[in-house]
């Protein structure tokens, strides 16, 4: 049984005459783990910052736990990591996470416990000042974890790390949720929120477009599955695309858009034409495709 | 409540910072530099006045806690807010259940802290040095607590101060900027301001009942008066007490207590208003 952590409805903001979110409604249900996605300015930010409460809104509602967004309950429930998050050099990560263990009214001795789940255990005591970039994200997602939060809200947490980092983190984050955290990532890295969310959410210019699994949202989109017919010699090509309907791209092959109910179809017609089809290579649509298709670009 | 402990947390950081950067150190040595040499300098022309040295040494350190500790005060103070906001720490800050006023106040407990141990040490190595070359009266060795005491309250005004322009401006340059202005303002052009108006005024109304309370109503006055008007003797080696006498024992006291006071309100009203 999940319970919905994360509830937004309707909510509205404007910046002078400027409507930034426009009727943005998103549910997270704990556990969860959701990427919202979006242009540059499509408002992402200032719907977390909202759901912080950093922000008022001027309309709808948003609850986290049922709790308003900036109460003194809501901001217990609400772990952030900021974008490119910042600290306090001087200090070391141990110093750090106690003061916001202090903050939120947790034991001292989980920091140590948090330190060492994102591997830094080692450098605890070392200041700040000589930690990489992934080691600050790394101490950023300690503070998330500390105090098991209801709700994480991650500003592009894997922005400026290296692969290995970036899977750590997302190893980080699934042990999270699969604590029954709910996970809300904004960010731009589309093929790492592929592989590594349960749902796609999706602003431009402050309306939530898409909000669905990729699998599903590829079907109401209805966004072409590629084939790409390899042949055994150039005059077959030519042919072949002239009885499929599809393009043919170089000497020696065909590209063929079709439906994802169209596909099968396809494949048997192919099939038919026997050895003159050397391969065939199949391309769904992916999610590149998928936040053009929502996001505009194509439009 | 668990408001105590979350202010607690605050001020344990800062005062790592502050100890780690140097901060508490620079200024500790600073203090002790200006306040020794300005007591030995100020030691020469005691005999006429008939006073010891350890009293012409309180009203020097007197003169120097006027410039010196608003200085010090919005040096610590001045980025408290706008520098975490620039470093793009404010916003990570804000969303744990603190409130603005328990932040600020945490930091204030930290930098008050710094401040009076800076004070205390520089004033007292000062004190000692005068107390050993020549006699000590209790009067002058109370005098020297006041002092103290008295300049932890003006660095809590302008540290305050500095938390108020912190909220108010929208970037580091800004804020030093303002900072700059505003111990001008206190410390230098008012008193500039109403000197030429008793100047002006010769011996009229304005010098005899406007111009002692006025005086007052600036922290910085207040902190000089409060000393100087405390001891006879450090009023006569400063050559106020005419000024001391023309106002009630309270005045300046009160209007050092108001004032941090005052300020930290004006600062957490700035700070609620900063969006990160």
């Amino acid at each position: 049984m999940t319970e919905t952590v994360l509830n937004c409805d309707k909510v509205q903001k404007f910046r002078g005459d400027i409507q930034v979110l426009k009727d943005v409604s998103l549910a997270v249900p704990s556990g969860a783990r959701v990427a919202l996605l979006g242009h540059n300015g499509a408002g992402k930010s200032t719907l977390i910052k909202s759901i912080l409460g950093l922000i008022p809104i001027e309309g709808g509602q948003i609850s986290i736990c049922g709790h308003a967004p900036g109460s003194n309950a809501a901001r217990a429930d609400v772990a952030y990591l900021p974008e490119s998050v910042a600290f306090q050099n001087a200090l070391t990560g141990r110093e750090l996470l106690t003061m916001f263990a202090g903050l939120a009214g947790i034991r001292d001795n989980d920091t140590s416990g948090a330190l060492a789940r994102v591997g830094l255990a080692e450098a605890a005591d070392r200041r700040i000042k000589t930690y990489s970039k992934g080691m600050r994200q790394r101490l950023g997602l300690a503070q998330v974890m500390l105090g098991r939060p209801r709700l994480a809200l991650l500003d592009e947490p894997t922005s400026g790390l290296d692969p290995v980092s970036r899977h750590d983190l997302y190893a980080i984050i699934d042990a999270l949720a699969a604590e029954g955290t709910a996970v809300l990532i904004a960010s731009h890295a589309l093929t790492e929120v592929e592989a590594q969310t349960d749902r796609i959410a999706i602003l431009r210019d402050g309306s939530l477009v898409a909000d669905d699994t990729v699998a599903n949202l590829a079907r109401k989109a209805g966004l072409p599955i590629i084939l790409k017919v390899q042949t055994k010699a150039s005059d077959t090509a030519d042919r072949i695309a002239a009885e499929t309907g599809g393009v043919r791209v170089n000497g020696m092959s065909v590209e063929i858009r079709c439906t994802a109910d169209g596909k099968m179809a396809a494949l048997h017609n192919l099939s038919g034409m026997g050895a003159e089809v050397a391969d065939i290579d199949i391309t769904p649509p992916g999610l590149e495709d998928l936040y053009r298709h929502y996001s505009g670009v194509d439009q | 409540m668990k408001a105590p402990s979350r202010i607690l947390a605050i001020a344990k950081a800062e005062a790592r910072v502050l100890w780690r950067n140097r901060w508490l150190a620079v200024a500790t040595g600073i203090m002790v530099v200006f306040a020794v040499a300005l007591s030995l300098a100020g030691s020469a022309p005691t005999g006429a006045l008939g006073v010891d040295m350890l009293t012409v040494s309180i009203a020097s350190m007197t003169t120097l806690g006027v410039y010196l500790i608003p200085l010090l005060a919005l040096l610590i103070s001045f980025d408290a807010v706008v520098g975490e906001a620039d470093r793009g720490s404010l916003g990570l800050l804000l969303t744990y259940p603190a409130g603005r006023a328990e932040i600020l106040a945490g930091k204030a407990l930290a930098h008050v802290a710094a401040l009076a141990i800076a004070c205390i040490i520089g004033f007292g190595v000062a004190g000692a040095l005068a107390a050993g070359f020549g006699n000590v009266s209790t009067d002058s060795l109370l005098a020297l607590v006041r002092l103290m005491g008295t300049s932890v309250m003006l660095g809590a005004v302008f540290l305050a101060f500095g938390y108020l322009i912190s909220s108010l401006a929208g970037s580091m340059a800004t804020a030093a900027g303002l900072a700059a202005a505003l111990w001008l303002i206190f410390v230098v052009l008012f008193d500039l301001a109403l000197l030429a108006a008793v100047v002006v005024d010769g011996d009229g109304t304005f010098t005899q009942f406007v111009f002692p309370w006025l005086m007052t109503a600036n922290p910085a006055d207040a902190f000089r008066l409060w000393n100087i008007a405390g001891t006879e003797s450090v009023a006569v080696a400063a050559g106020m007490s005419g000024v001391a006498d023309s106002l009630p024992g309270w005045a300046a006291p009160l209007s050092l207590a108001l004032w941090p006071a005052i300020a930290f309100v004006l600062a957490c009203l700035a700070f609620k208003r900063v969006e990160p």
